[in-house]
């Protein structure tokens, strides 16, 4: 049977019919289009397939689409919205060479999104340990790491310009 | 890859769950946050007739502390929401170490405590210091409500003492006793998102410079987290030396049955519970200074 859910990707309302068996990131890639967020492992292990929910991060290939029902879901095309600006984590990412492939960096640039918005100014261990369950087959690690420090920056400089004004 | 077909409900209060349990009968599955369930059954391991998922019922989501009562976990309460608890780091110290190891941040954003008890893993790594902390889990069927000492609840990979009809509702932790100190610790081969080949969980109480009581439960060497009784006897009395601790290393090394498979081999894992076990009691001394 067909489960009726009503939910917000990236600040837009949805209403969808869908079976209990398909996954949030089915829903997203297949339903919405939403192809920006991946499908690597399927079973939690590889952190390409990481969105927001609810302020949260968590792997799509695991959470049921029934499960979002009224609930709010960030995807990576939800970071640069109007498809011109890119969002500075996006902007740090491409400035270090933090992309090869480019397979992980939507989940890369989710996780970043999550641990920024909960620590705004993290070390470098911080970084690490908020990327733990995030693989990069390109073994892009030491870039992904930097572009994170630098977009850290970034957020802080334009957020006191923002307070300042 | 893809989820088999099966029915899903989402009933807004415990007795509308219990009753669905009983209604679905065998084939119907509890779903918490999903990290075991979603991936068995995308593994094939599973197929459930019906998902009972229990994300949308008041009141069980909490984490509850008193200093004079103990800390209470609800059955959906996140392992992130344990991690971040200050009363928990304070006081239950050895239940942050875990749950800081344990898996990544998405799954930690949805996985919970309840849900690593019941899936009863060999190698949950909240289990152990859970036990060792004499934490009791609250039962709850139509029938009633029973409670029973997580030391009891565990008797094989995957297999509990749980009745079918029945839900965890929550897993008290009682407060620790005075001069008493906790310790987690894993070992794997690449840090958190790995299931940990070995691990130990100590909970010491000392008078003076004796050992006046212990609890040791190690992990992932046996088909359920095992109570190494015959260290604990060894180490219950004594006077608290180096020789003392490095003896107890290798009578839990001794107790622990381990089995090789893609991890690791039997063979190593007994010397990492020998290294394990050192490691907690050195630190479950450290911090019962604090207590
Ligand atoms: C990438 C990855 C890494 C992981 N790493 C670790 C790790 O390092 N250490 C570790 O210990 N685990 C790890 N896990 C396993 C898992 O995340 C944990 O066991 C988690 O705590 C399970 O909680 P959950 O709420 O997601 O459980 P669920 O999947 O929702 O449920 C697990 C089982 O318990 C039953 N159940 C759940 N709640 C109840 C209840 N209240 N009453 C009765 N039955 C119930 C379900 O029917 C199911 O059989 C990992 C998983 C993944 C995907
Ligand atoms: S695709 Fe979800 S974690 Fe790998
Ligand atoms: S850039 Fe290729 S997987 Fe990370």
């Amino acid at each position: 049977m067909k489960h009726r859910i009503n939910f917000k990707v990236n600040g837009d309302e949805y209403s969808l019919a869908v079976e209990p068996w398909k996954t949030l990131n089915e829903a997203l890639r297949e339903d919405l289009n939403l192809t920006g967020t991946k499908l690597g492992c399927g079973t939690g292990d590889c952190g390409a397939c990481t969105v927001i929910v609810d302020g949260k991060s968590v792997s799509s290939c695991l959470t049921l689409a029934v499960s979002v029902d009224g609930k709010s879901v960030t995807t990576v095309e939800g970071l640069a919205p109007s498809g011109d600006e890119l969002h500075p984590i996006q902007e740090a990412f491409v400035k270090t060479g933090a992309i090869q492939c480019g397979f992980c960096t939507a989940g890369m640039e989710m996780a970043a999104l999550h641990l920024l918005n909960h620590n705004p100014s993290p070390n470098e261990a911080e970084i690490r340990a908020g990327l733990s369950g995030h693989l990069c087959r390109c073994t892009g690690y030491s870039q992904i790491v930097e572009a994170i420090s630098v977009a850290a920056e970034t957020m802080k400089n334009s957020q006191s310009e923002e307070e300042e004004q | 890859m893809r989820l088999p077909k099966f029915e899903y409900f989402t009933p807004k209060t415990l007795n509308e769950a219990l009753a669905l349990l009983k209604e679905q009968g065998e084939g119907a599955y509890i779903m918490a946050g999903g990290t075991d369930i979603v991936v068995k059954m995308l593994h094939g391991r599973l197929r459930p007739k019906s998902v009972i998922a229990l994300q949308e019922i008041d009141g069980i989501n909490k984490i509850s502390f008193s200093p004079q009562e103990g800390l209470t976990i609800g059955a959906t309460a996140r392992i992130v929401n344990i991690l971040s608890h200050p009363d928990i780091l304070q006081y239950y110290p050895a239940l942050t170490d875990a749950v800081k190891v344990m898996a990544n941040i998405e799954v930690r954003n949805m996985g919970t405590v309840v849900g690593n008890l019941c899936n009863a893993a060999p190698s949950a790594d909240t289990a152990p210091p859970l036990i060792t902390m004499g934490s009791v889990v609250v039962l709850t069927s139509l029938e009633g409500e029973r409670r029973l000492s997580l030391d009891e609840f565990f008797k094989g990979p995957g297999i509990t003492a749980m009745n079918q009809g029945e839900i965890m509702t929550s897993v008290f932790v009682p407060l620790p006793q005075p001069r008493s100190g906790g310790s987690y610790k894993r070992i794997s081969a690449r840090c958190g998102v790995d299931i940990a080949p070995a691990s130990a969980g100590t909970m010491a109480v000392f008078r003076d410079e004796i050992c006046s009581d212990v609890k040791l439960v190690l992990g992932a060497v046996a088909p359920i987290p095992l109570r190494a009784y015959r260290t604990e006897n060894l180490l219950r009395g004594k006077q608290w030396t180096h020789e003392l601790i490095q003896d107890a290393g290798y009578e839990a090394a001794e107790e622990s049955m381990p089995i090789s498979d893609c991890r690791a081999s039997a063979e190593w894992r007994k010397k990492m519970v020998a290294v394990l076990t050192r490691r907690t009691l050195v630190e479950a001394y450290e911090r019962s200074k604090k207590n």
